[in-house]
């Protein structure tokens, strides 16, 4: 619900990024996403073709690489995913889990198209 | 013309967490305790807030933000007449309040003197969860008419909390609510977070509430 701050934050910094690095244009951007960050991949995709427009990131291509929720078992020391509804630890049945991954919601690193070096340079 | 891949690996929200992290530390050196409330529309959140404020405001100086989506000042009302300094901050339609909107309400209240902070959050279980605002620490209020499987549901808002509370526990006889199984779901995703069935209407349980609470407050001193 809250994709469209989210997409305008990931627009600030792979433009700052991309400024700073002399880019003419970003090609793509490479974004993790954990399962458990309840962001929504398509969603940020469609603010991303609104408000990307006339920036250096225009026509830039999202690649959303998703990562699983990982946790560890207090009791036993399992470490085991979990895809959809929380379930108890499967080896021994205890709730006491901690989350070990899938909290994650990083821009990982843009692809730019650089423009020819100057040659004082 | 070259290509080149340029490394980042930075936390999106990263913006939103630097300015939280400058709310709290200029809370932190006013020694304001400051919560954020977090809960869906109808939990009870304001209904919380009044009474601990009757309960608190002998001892202490409160303050309150609320956040609303529409400019509609039915909640701060409420806690302007009780004589507690109040900014509400419309979010426009937005769904969460953010660390900006709360900077820029710490800058129009009076925060003299004041020891506790509480900020209510739009009702919503899902995108406050992504946004720190500066808070010491987060609640959640859970009601019961919403069920007991909200914890299954929406995971998220409940990993970060210090404290949950249960609300409308004198609901309980009318509706199937299974506290065990409810329990069970907050103690796999925040294992260790302090737990308070009660109600504010009939005010069963808030002792224990307000006595955390307080014990939070002389912490920051």
């Amino acid at each position: 619900m809250h994709e469209l701050a989210v997409t305008e934050s990931l627009l600030n910094t792979a433009s700052d990024y991309a400024i700073k690095n002399n880019a003419q244009r970003v090609i793509s951007l490479n974004i993790i996403i954990g399962e458990l960050s309840s962001i929504i991949d398509d969603s940020v995709q469609f603010y991303w073709d609104i408000i990307s427009e006339n920036t250096i990131c225009e026509k830039s291509t999202l690649v959303f690489n998703k990562i699983p929720a990982k946790f560890i078992c207090q009791s036993c020391s399992e470490e085991f995913k979990i895809k959809g509804e929380l379930r108890p630890c499967p080896v021994c049945g205890s709730m006491d889990l901690r989350t070990t991954q899938g909290d994650e919601f990083l821009l990982e690193s843009i692809e730019i198209e650089k423009g020819l070096e100057k040659i004082d340079e | 013309m070259s290509k080149k891949t340029i490394p980042i690996v930075k936390k999106i929200m990263s913006a939103n967490d630097q300015i939280a992290e400058e709310n709290q530390e200029f809370l932190s050196s006013k020694n304001i305790l400051t919560v954020n409330v977090m809960a869906s529309p109808g939990s009870g959140k304001t209904s919380l807030i009044l009474r601990t404020i009757e309960n608190l405001s002998n001892q202490y100086k409160i303050a309150v933000i609320e956040g609303d989506t529409a400019p509609v000042t039915i909640d701060s009302d409420k806690i302007s007449n009780l004589n507690i300094p109040v900014i509400q901050i419309n979010t426009g339609g937005e769904c969460h309040l953010d660390a900006l909107m709360v900077r820029n309400g710490l800058e129009q209240l009076d925060l003299c003197n004041i020891d506790l902070l509480i900020i209510e959050n739009v009702g919503n279980l899902v995108c406050p969860a992504a946004f720190r605002l500066g808070e010491h620490f987060s609640i959640v209020i859970a009601s019961i008419p919403e069920g007991d499987d909200k914890p299954y549901k929406y995971p998220n808002i409940y990993r970060g909390i210090q404290s949950l509370i249960l609300n409308k526990t004198d609901l309980l006889p009318y509706i199937d609510f299974n506290i065990d199984y409810f329990k069970r779901g907050i103690e796999a995703l925040n294992p260790g977070a302090a737990f308070f069935p009660l109600s504010c209407k009939t005010g069963e349980g808030f002792d224990k509430w307000v006595n955390w609470l307080k014990t939070r407050i002389q912490e920051i001193k």
